[in-house]
């Protein structure tokens, strides 16, 4: 897809926006979104607002349904083998489930990291960056200085600088976890989403994925799904808990940990269950 | 969450009584392990010994004919068995000509069939398709053979080969008068019938490529094809490979349905339209009227050279069959 998105943005180098007022706006409104793997009911009638320029959490105990709400969020859901989703998600008020939006533009809008890092195995690390664009055949006016403003945002152009024409696999876990953002980053979206990005990762890349996220967080609004309280609480401003498919609570992360509303959340972020 | 105890559960309860009985027959365990061990060492020899008994009794049975020829049973096209005289270009070129004619027909149809079975095809119609067209490697030659005599042949003879000559006869391919019989035909036929053996080959490396790779490229915009040119195809590089390679093994040991639209004729023209033969073609043929030891001997050496390609094809392409799998199924 060579079509520029629908909404004008500017540069990734430009300075970061004046950060939002304090009710910050929600650039996503999710409403009585439903998802389904065949006959499985995974995620149940989940509204929600996510608010631009945070970092929202999603937590909850395994199976319940925190990647399949994510993978809604960019159609990518739709892509596993009799899967389907209902109901609608608004990005600056389209509907992205509705019939004239591509999902392919979407994607480029609302990037995904993934679990497990998957740095494209024949591509080196430079194409690896520059993957976005290079699969959709846009042409960059000049890729050399991409690669490096994205790899230099990851905190991972010093250490790969000198062999950019290696394969991406020849990159430790978190390195490739960092290519693998730095690649998202690299099509400039607007939303990313992250699927517990640091779970095969040890502490220190866990630290500097986590210092990256507040970088990030001044100019895109993202979403993160976590198993770890510690990270939801260190790098996240609002929460939602998921439990059995259902959305039980969102709040300002200080208070989903210190005073939720709902007695299963309170039960969960205190490690009662889960 | 819930499942994962009550999975635990009948396991647990499985192992614990049968780890005491298990004990005491340890030792006869490990005498069945080395008896299981022989067995399957001693048959793997034997599966390694045929193979090369048969080169050998090949070897043997051609060394009459490579001494009175040399190396000009490869370049002759002489094939006189009245006189003694064989030559076996004919026949190398058939088969390569007819093979390679094949895979240029086959492998761009494979590589969509299998494309379209791995990725593009509704997601219930992967299995149903997938099996038809692996049906299709289970029909026998001659049925192809049948196929090709009465519907091909008459085909290309009244409708294909004198629309080739009109429009394309200004090459040297596609000179001579339009007799159905010949190269044309049997690379077609060949092409039918490898290419149920090159998808299937094909759409299994592809679905070995992990999910992962195809949902990077999706969560970052590509289009379905996109994802299939960038992130499935060149991961599955040296498979596809392998698959032709396979499909050519296939098409240059074919010999009933070859036999039968050819047109056996023992000479070398670079026509498609011109009667040929091949080496598979000439053994069926000729090898029950062999009447001199010189005949048979060359016959023998034609059987060498087949056998001796083939295994080197094949050889090549399990291999890189294999170095997929192993690249592809080990990410990390
Ligand atoms: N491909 C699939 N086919 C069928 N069911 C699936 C599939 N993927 C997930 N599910 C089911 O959907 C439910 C939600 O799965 P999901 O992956 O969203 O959970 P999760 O909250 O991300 O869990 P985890 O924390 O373990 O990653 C689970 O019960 C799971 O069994
Ligand atoms: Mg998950």
């Amino acid at each position: 897809m060579t079509t520029a998105p629908p909404v004008a943005r500017g540069p990734l180098s430009s300075e970061p926006p004046p950060l939002p007022d304090p009710e910050p706006v929600a650039r996503i409104q999710v409403r009585k979104l439903h998802a389904w793997f065949g006959g499985f009911h995974a995620v149940r009638d989940v509204s929600l607002d996510i608010p631009t320029r945070k970092v929202t959490a999603v937590i909850g105990p395994s199976g319940c349904g925190k990647s399949t709400f994510l993978r809604c969020l960019n159609r990518l859901h739709e892509l596993t083998p009799g899967a389907r989703a209902e109901g609608s998600v608004l990005l600056d008020g389209v509907d992205v489930y509705g019939r004239r939006v591509d999902p392919v533009v979407l994607r480029r809008r609302v990037g995904m990291v993934f679990q497990k890092p998957n740095p494209f195995p024949t591509m080196s690390i430079r194409d690896n960056v520059l993957a976005g664009h290079l699969l959709s055949g846009t042409r960059v006016p000049d890729p050399e200085a991409m690669v490096e403003r994205s790899l230099r945002q990851v905190a991972l152009w010093d250490e790969v600088k000198d062999k950019l024409d290696q394969s991406g696999m020849s990159l430790s876990g978190g390195q490739q976890q960092r290519l693998c953002i730095a690649r998202v980053l690299a099509v400039e979206p607007e939303v990313i989403l992250l699927d517990e990005p640091c779970s095969a990762l040890d502490p220190i890349a866990t630290a500097r994925i986590e210092e990256l996220l507040g970088e990030l967080e001044s100019r895109y609004t993202i979403v993160l799904v976590t198993h770890n309280m510690q990270q939801a609480a260190r790098t996240s401003d609002y929460t939602a808990f998921f439990y059995l498919g259902d959305l039980v609570e969102l709040d300002r992360t200080t208070t989903i940990f210190t005073n939720p509303k709902e007695r299963r959340t309170e039960d969960y972020v205190t490690g009662r269950f889960g | 969450m819930s499942a994962a105890p009550a999975e635990a559960l009948p396991h647990a309860a499985a192992t614990t009584p049968s780890a005491p009985q298990r004990a005491p027959d340890r030792p006869r365990g490990r005498l069945g392990d080395r008896l299981f061990e022989g067995v399957t060492t001693a048959l793997a020899i034997v599966v390694l010994l045929v193979p090369s008994a048969m080169l050998i009794e090949l070897v043997g049975a051609s060394r009459k004919a490579i001494g009175a020829f040399g190396a000009s049973f490869l370049t002759s096209s002489t094939w006189d068995p009245v006189h003694g005289s064989f030559g076996a270009l004919p026949f190398l070129w058939g088969t390569v000509v007819s093979s390679l004619l094949a895979l240029a027909l086959a492998v761009p149809v494979s590589i969509g069939v299998a494309i379209f079975l791995a990725e593009l095809a509704p997601h219930r119609a992967r299995g149903p398709l997938s099996f038809l067209v692996e049906l299709l490697a289970a029909i026998p030659s001659v049925v192809y053979g049948f196929w090709g005599v009465f519907v091909l042949v008459p085909l290309l003879r009244e409708h294909v080969e004198p629309w080739l000559a009109a429009h394309l006869g200004f090459l040297p391919l596609f000179q001579g008068p339009p007799l159905g019989f010949g190269m044309l035909a049997a690379g077609v036929v060949l092409a039918i019938m490898i290419v149920p053996t090159v998808s299937s080959i094909v759409r299994e490396v592809l679905r070995a490529v992990p999910a992962a790779q195809r949902e990077a490229a999706a969560g970052l915009g590509a289009t379905p094809w996109d994802t299939i040119r960038f992130a499935v195809l060149p991961s599955a590089r040296s498979g596809i490979v392998g698959a032709i390679l396979l499909g050519l093994g296939r098409a240059l040991g074919e010999t009933m349905a070859v036999t039968m639209v050819i047109g056996n004729r023992p000479k070398v023209s670079v026509s498609l339209l011109d009667p040929a033969t091949s080496m598979a073609s000439v053994l069926a043929n000729e090898f029950a009227e062999a009447d001199s030891d010189l005949y048979l001997s060359a016959l023998s050496e034609i059987a060498l050279l087949l056998f001796g390609v083939a295994l080197i094809l094949n050889l090549l392409a399990r291999w890189l069959v294999g170095a997929t799998k192993g690249r592809v199924g080990s990410p990390a």
